[in-house]
């Protein structure tokens, strides 16, 4: 171990943080390149896949990352402020909320194979060119921001042990900000997802 | 790694010396010392290159004559993929950037480490999981890759072979290479010492931050890619299948859009070491310091626009492909200012023609072939003549193996004194080098030239007309790797027999070279105060 270089500098591990978030954008702009094209050339299709989406589920969903966004946030502040158990309480929520974005999530795709519509499904093989696109990239979309939003909840369990520890403190934060800040990412990203898979005329 | 402990004999180990309170092997794949991480990609990397080069030469063997020689069709698809497979990501990809970056960016800037020194260990696990990945691709399942490094759907949607596991280790590869950047781009902007502006920065620091900035912007594309092509095969979308509404055109935009972003990864890093080398052993500061600086990111810049040069005959608009093939000839202007700049700093320099500066120099000659085939290829009239033929073949070998390749090996030659604390018998360097310029000229001139004839590239068989030229390469293919085993025994030689040559045996005012070599573990007993730019030799042994 070269102990000499794990001097901290916060600043640092911040940029650091910027630049991968950065590079999990663009992972997502290409998917969401595909869907421009692809609309571009299908948008009747697009549309009629849009309607068969669950609205329901897709802004019960919005509303539920964006309370935890806002959970997370708080968390930090309160982690601040040397507010430890309410910080762990915040932290807590956040974490149930993305169980509950993936049970949600879960039902909806069940729902979703119930009516046949899935990859490689009968229905889709048989709808016109692009219908069966625009569900290709659905579950591949929703499929990813799904597992970030897993990998997001498993990194937040994991601050919440180092808070319950006492290794994340009010004077050494960087730990649950770059946590936050990647939540916010997952945030984010289902706020594009949202409106152009389940809000399009 | 035993023969490293040895050499000892002849000098301080700094930071190879074991630290004696594990087994020495532990000792290195958990460190993490930038040094130690950056000499374990040397050597996987080394290693990797060697069994890329073995493909190599059993494609060229098979070649020497038409019909089938030593395999079949299969083989050969399955040898000319990991051959690429190989030598794109294990080898050109993070040769540079991950083994000397790694080792020289936080002496070069006054550092101690890099910014996340566990991460940059993490990197390599993932890169020697994604490498074994790769290899082992080879064996057993549906057998290996046919598919060629670029993995076209519908194709690589479809075939039996290993496809997965080998698109699933690229894309753990590519991770690695995502952490590496965002490492180095934290470690330039946050860890120079005092007085070490952006100015005084040395070449090879702004060419790894031009080349990290890249890594971060370009491969998450190739990332999403990869993952379209498994979900293509796990699930079968049809995202890329024209009979089911999807358009493969669309996969190769994707494709290109980081893989041509990818030569600058492979080469950027190449153009800042010679532009180390060359004012060190013509001793004179380099010519145009900022415009050097000012055409990296402009290479990087404008190389992101450029994709779509690979597709002009597969099927894109004319207006697609004319605004494509003029940005490609931009991209000509910032690489040809570098040459200029190198040509102009060697102009009434005192030359000393070691070996370091010998494959510098041959890098700026293969290169600028390798750059003015490339022309050819960019213009859209004449590409649609030599695409996908050896001309093709020829043109990147020229660029990433004489341009890129050769400047690692520079690297490899110029910074080995620093590293191993030892020096390497100059007249055998120089007869390796000899040889493999002979023998790469003669592999590559000829495959440009049966490319020019029409000879189809990824074709295991050819016409009889194309007999002579491919016999010639094959020959040369044998004499380069002649060339490649003198130079590696002259290395290995030298770490158990070395002459020990002191901090500075170049005279080189850059910050490496004012620690004691091997480097001591902790780089600096104090802090460097930089004072001067890299290039001021008249200053040079004081920091
Ligand atoms: C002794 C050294 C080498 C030999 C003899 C050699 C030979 C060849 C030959 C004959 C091909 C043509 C396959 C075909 O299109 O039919 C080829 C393809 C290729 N080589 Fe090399 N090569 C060598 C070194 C390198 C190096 C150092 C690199 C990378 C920097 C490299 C990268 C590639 C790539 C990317 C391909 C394309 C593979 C494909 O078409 O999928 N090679 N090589
Ligand atoms: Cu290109």
């Amino acid at each position: 171990m070269n102990t000499s270089a794990q001097h901290h500098d916060a600043e640092g591990a911040r940029l650091g943080m910027w630049l991968f978030l950065l590079s999990e954008l663009l992972l997502f702009g290409g998917l969401f390149v595909l869907f421009a094209v692809y609309l571009q050339r299908y948008p009747d299709q697009f549309i009629a896949g849009g309607k068969q989406l669950s609205l329901a589920f897709g802004a019960g969903n919005t509303a539920l990352l964006l309370t935890s966004s806002l959970t997370v946030a708080l968390a930090l502040e309160a982690l601040r402020r040397n507010r430890y158990r309410l910080c762990q309480w915040l932290l807590g929520s956040t974490i149930g909320a993305a169980l509950w974005f993936l049970v949600n999530k879960g039902l909806e795709w069940h729902a979703k194979f119930e009516h046949d519509l899935y990859p490689g499904s009968v229905t889709l093989r048989q709808a016109p060119p692009g219908h069966d696109t625009f569900f290709g990239l659905y579950y591949l979309t929703t499929g990813l921001h799904g597992l970030h939003v897993i990998i997001g909840g498993v990194i937040l369990a994991w601050v919440l042990c180092l808070v319950r520890q006492g290794r994340i403190t009010g004077t050494s934060p960087t730990i649950l900000e770059n946590s936050a800040l990647y939540w916010h990412l997952v945030d984010v990203i289902w706020i594009f997802i949202f409106p152009l898979y389940y809000l399009l005329l | 790694m035993g023969k490293i402990i040895r050499m000892g004999e002849y000098f301080r180990r700094g930071f190879l010396e074991p630290s004696g309170d594990q087994p020495s092997l532990f000792d290195w794949i958990f460190s993490t010392d930038h040094k130690r991480i950056g000499l374990l990609y040397l050597y996987s990397i080394s290693t990797f290159f060697a069994v890329g080069v073995t493909l190599g030469l059993l494609i060229r063997l098979e070649l020497i004559a038409p019909g089938s020689t030593i395999v079949g069709p299969d083989t050969y698809n399955a040898l000319f993929t990991l051959h690429g497979v190989v030598m794109i990501f294990l080898f050109i990809i993070p040769g540079i950037p991950a083994a000397f970056g790694n080792i020289l960016l936080p002496l070069q800037i006054g550092a101690r480490d890099v910014a996340f020194p566990r991460l940059n260990l993490f990197s390599w696990w993932l890169y020697i999981i994604g490498a074994s990945m790769a290899l082992s691709s080879l064996l057993g399942g549906g057998g290996p890759p046919d598919t060629g490094w670029t993995f076209y759907l519908p194709f690589a949607g479809e075939t039996a072979t290993n496809v997965s596991l080998a698109v699933f280790a690229v894309f753990i590869l590519g991770f690695s290479s995502i952490l590496t950047g965002l490492n180095f781009i934290t470690t330039i902007h946050r860890m120079r010492a005092p007085g070490m502006t952006w100015t005084r920065l040395p070449l090879f620091i702004w060419s790894l931050y031009a080349t990290a900035w890249v890594q971060v912007l370009a491969t998450p594309i190739l990332g999403i890619t990869l993952l379209l092509i498994l979900a293509e095969r796990i699930l079968g979308l049809g995202l890329f299948d024209a009979a089911r509404g999807g358009d493969p055109l669309m996969y190769q935009h994707l494709f290109w859009i980081y893989s041509h972003p990818a030569v600058y990864i492979m080469v950027l890093p190449a153009m800042g070491v010679v532009s180390e080398i060359i004012p060190v052993f013509a001793r004179r500061p380099i010519f145009g310091y900022k415009a050097i600086v000012a055409s990296s990111i402009g290479i990087a810049a404008a190389g992101s626009l450029v994709w779509g040069h690979h597709m002009f005959v597969s099927g894109m608009s004319d207006t697609a492909i004319l605004v494509f093939s003029l940005l490609t000839f931009i991209v000509a202007i910032p690489s040809a200012v570098k040459v200029f700049n190198w040509v102009a700093t060697l102009y009434g320099g005192s030359i000393r023609l070691d070996a370091p500066m010998l494959f510098a120099l041959s890098f700026v000659l293969l290169f600028s072939i390798g750059g003015l085939s490339g022309l050819v290829l960019g213009a859209a009239a004449t590409d649609v003549h030599v695409h996908d033929t050896h001309f093709v073949v020829a043109h990147f070998h020229y660029v990433m193996f004489g341009g890129t390749g050769f400047a690692f090996f520079g690297a490899l030659h110029y910074w080995f004194p620093k590293i191993f604390g030892c020096m390497y018998n100059n007249r055998r360097a120089t007869w390796g080098w000899g040889i493999m310029i002979i023998g790469f000229n003669l592999l590559y001139f000829s495959m440009m030239l049966a490319g020019l004839r029409g000879m189809p590239r990824r074709y295991y068989d050819y016409l009889l007309q194309f007999s002579q030229l491919n016999r010639l390469a094959t020959y040369g293919s044998w004499i380069l790797a002649v060339g490649l085993m003198l130079m590696a025994a002259n290395l290995l030689i030298a770490l158990r027999r070395g002459q020990c040559v002191g901090a500075n045996p170049w005279e080189a005012a850059t910050l490496e070279w004012t620690v004691a070599s091997p480097p001591p573990t902790e780089n600096f007993a104090q802090l460097p105060q930089v004072s001067h730019g890299p290039y001021d030799f008249k200053k040079a042994g004081k920091p």
